[in-house]
């Protein structure tokens, strides 16, 4: 054995440290096989033995020659993929990293300048895997720390207490400091811990994690959303392992559920299937063939889609020619219509009966229905005071309205109101906004909504009731005028 | 509010949105100084539940009344399903303090329409604003605007927001018409196509170097698209996705599979969600938008469907048996990338690799390649198979995955653009 080829040991803790003694280790052309590397920031560093049984140091064997100053070591030109790699790898924690690195590095000054590309390499191998076993761990820490809320006497801490496979404080400690720039917290780990103090992050030994806080008020509201953001009718556990390995489930609060999540899942999805059948509209009532308007008509009778046919004494159902080519519809039955069973026959249908006479609009041509089929009113005494249908029966009742069209295909609808206008054009229609505007819609080349009369008769202002009338004139003369042009075509 | 009410409207509110498929939190940064939170390009999946699906954002709805009747949507005006309705603060609340404890990465928030459109998008406006503006917060904000909501509205949306998402719902016209008879197909896309104007316009101005052109929609919007629910061939719903992908720039389309919802119309299949279709697509649409498919090419006019059974890349190549083998020491990146089992860092590696020395049979696994796939197709330094195999009439079962396999997802990294990487990357 030459002097150069006798086994020297060596130390690193930090990438710092491996860099420096690598350098002069490669200057004074030391091959990997005579050096051994001593992994001083093991957690056994200080009880590692080398092959002779003695406690193994830097100062075991041949020791590293007394440093030259830095500058006149000549600098080694390595791709700078190879020192991103190095520093990754260096907080791996299989203590044989820095003599792979030192081999790589000496097999890329040796000749093999392009080594790191040579992926089948199984040195470069061995290198990639444990890049990415680091940058996995540190990903994960990331992820997976969970800080909890304490109070020490200078105001709020938040502390969280993590197992990483590796030094992942070392490449992650940043980010947390950007992150949460504004609070103060310290991450725990059984090799290191950091502290952030608001402006500058210490690091400092491992703790156990009797050290950290065992709970957070927060923790059942995020368990609560972690339980309803689960879908049961999807399960792919395979996925959900791979990306949140087990080992990290005991620091997360929200992993304890899982087990009940799992047992509960296929209950769920059969409840879920069983309640797909029959929904809470009309659509169940209606006939399945023969959907001409007297079928139609008679099937209604017996609808109970929604609340409404209880308290209301008969469906009331449109009226009108089944080849009529204008449409009205209003918004659902009053007192009178409820007793007679036709529609527009209150104060507010002689209203638009007497404006339709006016305009020339002729009414035995026209068919006349409205958005809810049944009267929804509350008592005064023995009064019923009409209540606007919500938004609930208006849907449930619209397989009706959308029968009765599909029936007739009318050329014409006129909506009076914006509850029907709703219903024909859309939820985002104002009737104030968008009254009288002709447009088509899905049952019909030409819709226009109008004010409601019974609106008109409401309003107290004797003016603003005279201006509205105008228009609701004018709106039913142009629909008068449309349907003069379809007859003679 | 005590903390049971809050906790219960999380749970109404939460459960409202699991069936939403977005969830990456990616392609945003902004500076953390002064404040809480950071968005630094790639989102963090802070955890995973039971449906592989990973928890990036706080995921919720403002409320989930709504005065539409879609049919595929629980939320829908004649479901009975419990209702609940958060306020501005609550979720401000909730978002802030989740954040602070590394549950999440921002906020994904949509919502029912309640009274009006632009009623609603003011409310999820006022959350956004407050967020940044009074709680100085920096993480993500993805909001899902309101169909029907005006222009203006979106706009300032789009100044708070890190993304945006108009929601395409269904994959053809004449679905939305069946389905979701309010929604209009021109309107969803005049909508995506003005956040996309905008985002232009705030990009050019960014590089002339107004200092006054802040940030619109930094990460771009997103879209996602129900399927199953009709009988919409996957031929049509690439065709769809591509086209939204050229015409708005759509950052990602996201698949749903649809679920069974509580109180369906029986219009809708009541059974398991189609999830293997589901992972299909997010393949194919990875292959259109990485590998340079086009989107005709994954299916024919014959069978108008991806192959279930196997991925969409192994199934273009048994349909083109002609032009394989290829040399792996020789082929060029695009041949290469269509080669099955060879993923986009693959090919990377092959193209340095080669440059030094020959690739053999046995270099394959070392760098990335799925042998057992990829084999058939791939002439290396040391073998060649020749067309012989390719013709073999067993080559079809004999690549087949069994169906254990297929819940199995190959992981890429490279090819992650944040969060559901395991269910769409293809190797
Ligand atoms: S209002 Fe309409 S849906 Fe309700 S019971 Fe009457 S007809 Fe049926």
């Amino acid at each position: 054995m030459t002097a150069s080829e006798e086994l020297m040991s060596v130390g690193a803790t930090h990438f710092d440290d491996w860099r420096n003694t690598a350098r002069r280790l490669v200057t004074i052309g030391s091959h990997p096989s005579t050096v051994r590397w001593i992994d001083q920031r093991g957690d056994d560093a200080s009880k590692q033995k080398d092959l002779f049984g003695n406690v193994a140091g830097p100062d075991v064997g041949r020791s590293l020659p007394a440093s030259d100053a830095p500058d006149s070591l000549p600098s080694l030109r390595v791709p700078g993929k190879f020192i991103q790699w190095a520093k990754t790898i260096a907080s791996h924690s299989d203590p044989g990293r820095w003599e792979l690195l030192y081999r790589l590095l000496w097999r890329m000054t040796g000749g093999e300048r392009h080594l790191l590309q040579i992926a089948s390499d199984p040195d470069v191998r061995r290198a990639a895997q444990m890049h990415s076993a680091v940058r996995r761990d540190a990903h994960k820490t990331k992820a997976f720390v969970r800080f909890r809320k304490t109070i020490d006497d200078v105001g709020e801490l938040f502390v969280a207490w993590h197992r990483p496979d590796h030094y992942s404080l070392d490449l992650t400690a940043d980010f947390f400091a950007r992150r949460f720039d504004v609070m103060r917290w310290t991450i725990m780990t059984p090799r290191q811990s950091v502290y952030w103090d608001n402006q500058t992050l210490h690091f400092g030994d491992g703790s156990p994690r009797s050290d950290a806080p065992d709970h957070d008020q927060l923790e059942e509201l995020w368990k609560t959303y972690y339980a309803h953001i689960f879908n049961p009718a999807r399960i792919k556990l395979d996925a959900m392992r791979a990306e949140m390995p087990k080992k990290h489930w005991p620091t997360m609060p929200e992993t304890s559920l899982i087990d009940d999540m799992l047992r509960d899942a296929p209950q769920r999805v059969r409840q879920m299937v069983r309640h797909q059948e029959g929904g809470p509209t009309a659509k169940s009532f209606l006939p399945t063939s023969d959907r001409t308007l007297a079928s139609l008509c008679n099937a209604a009778l017996v609808c109970e889609s929604c609340e409404l046919h209880r308290d209301a004494s008969r469906v009331v159902f449109g009226r009108g020619p089944a080849d009529a080519k204008l449409v009205i519809v209003g918004e659902q039955p009053g007192d009178m219509e409820d007793r007679s069973g036709e529609p527009f026959v209150g104060p507010a249908g002689q209203l638009l009966r007497r404006t339709m006479a006016d305009v020339g609009l002729d009414a035995t041509q026209v068919y006349i229905t409205n958005a809810v089929k049944h009267f929804k009113f509350k008592l005064q005494g023995k009064r019923r005071l009409h209540v606007k249908p919500s938004s609930r029966e208006i849907a449930a009742c619209r397989p009706w309205l959308e029968a009765e069209l599909d029936a007739i295909r009318p050329a014409m609808i006129l909506c009076l109101g914006a509850t029907a206008a709703s219903v024909i054009k859309g939820p985002n229609f104002r009737i104030t906004r968008q009254r009288g505007e002709v447009d088509k819609c899905d049952h019909a080349k030409w819709a226009m909504a109008t004010y409601h009369p019974s609106a008109l008769l409401r309003v107290p202002d004797e003016h603003a009731r005279a201006r509205m009338m105008a228009m609701f004139t004018e709106d039913l003369r142009r629909t008068a005028e449309h349907h003069r042009i379809l007859n003679q075509s | 509010m005590t903390a049971k009410d809050l906790s219960g409207k999380l749970a109404i509110l939460a459960d409202a949105a699991k069936y939403d498929a977005s969830c990456a939190s990616s392609g945003s940064r902004r500076e953390s100084r002064g404040g809480l939170g950071s968005t630094e390009g790639m989102g963090i999946c802070h955890s995973y539940t039971p449906d592989g699906r990973c928890v990036s954002l706080l995921k919720i709805l403002l409320t989930n009344y709504c005065v539409f009747d879609c049919q595929y949507c629980v939320n829908r005006i004649s479901s009975d399903t419990p209702r609940a309705r958060f306020s501005v603060n609550e979720v401000v609340r909730l978002t802030m303090d989740f954040y602070r404890r590394n549950y999440i990465e921002g906020l994904f928030l949509s919502s029912g329409i309640i009274q009006s459109s632009d009623y609603t998008m003011e409310q999820m406006l006022d959350v956004a604003r407050t967020l940044r503006e009074r709680e100085s917060f920096r993480g993500y904000i993805h909001l899902k605007t309101i169909p029907g909501a005006s222009d203006d509205l979106i706009q300032q949306a789009g100044t708070y927001a890190d993304r945006l998402s108009v929601n395409i719902e269904l994959p053809t016209e004449a679905d939305l018409k069946r389905l979701a008879p309010e929604k209009k197909r021109p309107e969803l896309e005049q909508s995506m196509n003005r956040i996309k104007v905008k985002r232009d316009e705030h990009v050019r101005d960014q590089k002339a170097g107004f200092k006054h052109a802040g940030k619109f929609v930094p990460a771009g919007q997103s879209t996602q698209m129900i399927v199953g629910a009709t009988d919409t061939s996957d031929r049509q719903i690439l065709d769809t996705s591509s086209h939204l992908y050229q015409t708005h720039a759509m950052r990602r389309v996201y698949y749903s599979a649809f679920s069974p919802i509580p109180h369906a119309d029986s219009r809708l299949p009541g059974k398991s969600p189609p999830l293997v279709r589901e992972h299909r697509l997010y393949q194919a649409d990875w292959l259109i938008r990485f590998y340079g498919f086009d989107a005709e090419e994954l299916t024919t006019a014959e069978s108008a469907n991806l192959d279930l059974q196997m991925d969409p890349k192994l199934a273009w190549a048994l349909r083109h048996r002609d032009r394989f083998p290829v040399d792996i020491n020789r082929a060029d990146r695009e041949m290469l990338l269509r080669v099955p089992g060879i993923g986009s860092r693959g090919v990377k590696r092959i193209l340095q690799t080669r440059r030094h020395h020959n690739i053999r049979d046995e270099d394959l696994a070392a760098m990335g390649i799925v042998y057992k796939k990829a084999r058939p197709f791939l002439i290396t330094a040391d073998r060649n198979s020749g067309p012989l195999s390719l013709d073999s009439p067993f080559l079809r079962s004999q690549l087949r995955p069994s169906q254990r396999q297929l819940r199995l997802f190959d992981d890429d990294p490279s090819a992650d653009d944040g969060t559901t990487s395991r269910l769409e990357v293809l190797p």
